[in-house]
């Protein structure tokens, strides 16, 4: 479980996170919605350590990584995997190299073993035969396939999402979302994601949290969250058309 | 009293990027000597750095030898000196010309590279990817670029040398008609050990120098391409600064 208690975090004289108290759930999508600049990204990577807060304290299970460093962090992280907005794809790899990354250089791993999970992970997110393709010739959507195969490929506990559809037209946005949430059904990873897609985050996720003014002033279920009558939240997911959508995951 | 303000405050700042600079080194080198290591890395890095530099080194070499050649001959044409053409123009490769030039070449080719590349793996988030993985970047970006600059250069500076005695050989003999054996001669007396043993610790130390300056400028790029744009720069101007100051410090202390 990842527990963030009182965290606080200022770049120069700009506060970004003012007290942040946030709990997720293990096994369940997560989805932490708010403005543009409300530091969702921000609150993200301190979940992983890319990020020390100012204040507060982050805890993985039994672990209070803020204070963390090098090897002890590193064991930490070994149970992460994170899909960034712009897929963070190696220019210098093919997509099979970006994807058999991770275990040739963490687990050591060669031969024909790498090439039978990277083979797998890549036909599990519908990008078979494109091993051989970089990153630079990938539309945007194929570019989120496979930094989504590299992060599966690890098969970890907890995968960060950070924005995992920005820049897509709606139907790819679509099968990204459905791509994640058949995933994480199948692994039952934690995934926590960070997303604007309002109000599409409301039939995959299991929570929502909303992050205001550095704070988090809700978290619920989706279907409890849609029902807030909290003016401010309702305005916000208003924007994005229909509230209440079926096939919200917790009811 | 806003102006003592202003000096003080960007004292603090210039000494807390040293001291960042100097830190960034320092764990880039510890995280060298821990497994895994990445010889196949620093491999790489030295066939960017080194055999990639090659053709431009030569043309470099060749080029400063012919004119070192030229110049050096009217002026000891004046003194009836002729013959010490070839100490003069080895001398001056192998204890100035030759780590100082390479180096400054090194940077302008390699150097760069190394901060846009590193500059552009920080922007769209590949640093922080590794990071993700448990995978240090310092230990597998930053430490082999460090040993390929610092094997690196000595080797380019090796090549620039000979390139340049024989660039001066070919307007000193071939064009000025001084006497082969006499170039040869006066290259063979001339140049000692201690000449030689300068020269590679000379090139060790630009090597370490573009090498840092150019892994540091990329890794803590501002996010955006005019942040990329003005650490490149800084990257270029602050190693060839750096190069021609630690020549005269090292020259003052050789001598």
């Amino acid at each position: 479980m990842i527990k963030l208690m009182g965290v606080e975090k200022k770049f120069g004289d700009q506060p970004v996170l003012q007290g942040v108290d946030l709990t997720i759930p293990v096994g369940k999508m997560t989805t932490i919605i708010g403005g543009s600049g409300s530091g969702k990204s921000v609150l993200l990577k301190h979940m992983i350590g890319l990020l020390q807060p100012d204040r507060g304290e982050v805890w993985v299970d039994d672990v209070e990584i803020s204070r963390l460093s090098g090897t002890r962090l590193n064991d930490v992280r070994k149970r992460f995997a994170m899909l960034f907005q712009g897929a963070a794809l190696f220019d210098s790899l093919s997509v099979f190299e970006n994807v058999a990354f991770p275990l040739r250089e963490k687990l050591r791993m060669k031969g024909p073993e790498v090439v039978q999970r990277v083979e797998e992970k890549l036909k599990e997110v519908g990008l078979t035969g494109m091993g051989h393709k970089f990153p630079a010739e990938l539309s945007g959507g194929m570019r989120k396939r496979a930094g989504l195969a590299r992060a599966l490929v690890m098969e970890p506990e907890i995968i960060l999402f950070d924005e995992p559809t920005t820049g897509l037209d709606p139907l790819l946005a679509k099968s990204i979302h459905d791509l994640i949430v058949a995933m994480q059904r199948r692994f039952g990873f934690t995934a926590i994601m960070v997303s604007h897609e309002i109000p599409e985050i409301f039939g995959i996720s299991d929570w929502v949290a909303m992050l205001r003014k550095g704070k988090i002033v809700l978290m619920a279920t989706a279907a409890e969250f849609q029902r807030t009558t909290d003016p401010e939240i309702q305005e916000f997911i208003s924007v994005g058309g229909t509230v209440a959508l079926p096939g919200s995951r917790i009811d | 009293m806003h102006m003592i303000e202003r000096l003080g405050a960007w004292a603090v700042t210039r000494v807390r990027e040293m001291g960042r600079m100097l830190l960034f080194l320092l764990s880039s080198f510890t995280w060298l000597v821990r497994p895994p290591f990445r010889f196949h890395q620093i491999m790489k890095q030295l066939h960017f750095i080194g055999y990639r530099s090659t053709f431009v080194v030569v043309l470099t070499a060749g080029f400063t030898g012919m004119v070192l050649a030229l110049q050096g001959y009217y002026s000891l044409r004046k003194f009836g000196s002729e013959g010490l053409l070839g100490s003069a123009v080895a001398l001056s490769m192998i204890r100035e010309l030759g780590p100082v030039l390479a180096a400054l070449m090194v940077t302008a080719r390699a150097g760069s590279a190394m901060t846009a590349e590193i500059g552009i793996m920080r922007i769209t988030e590949q640093i922080d990817a590794l990071d993700t993985m448990a995978i240090n970047p310092r230990q597998y970006l930053i430490a082999p670029k460090l040993v390929a600059g610092v094997l690196g250069v000595p080797l380019l500076v090796a090549i620039f040398d000979v390139v340049g005695i024989y660039g001066g050989s070919l307007v000193g003999v071939d064009l000025l008609g001084i006497s082969e054996g006499a170039y040869w001669n006066s290259v063979e007396s001339a140049v000692e050990w201690k000449d030689v043993y300068g020269g590679i610790l000379k090139s060790i130390t630009f090597g370490l120098i573009v090498s840092w300056i150019c892994c540091y400028k990329g890794f803590y790029t501002r996010q955006s391409a005019e942040g990329l744009g003005s650490a490149t720069t800084e990257a270029v101007v602050l190693s060839s600064v750096l190069i021609l100051v630690g020549d005269y410090i090292l020259t003052s202390l050789l001598l």
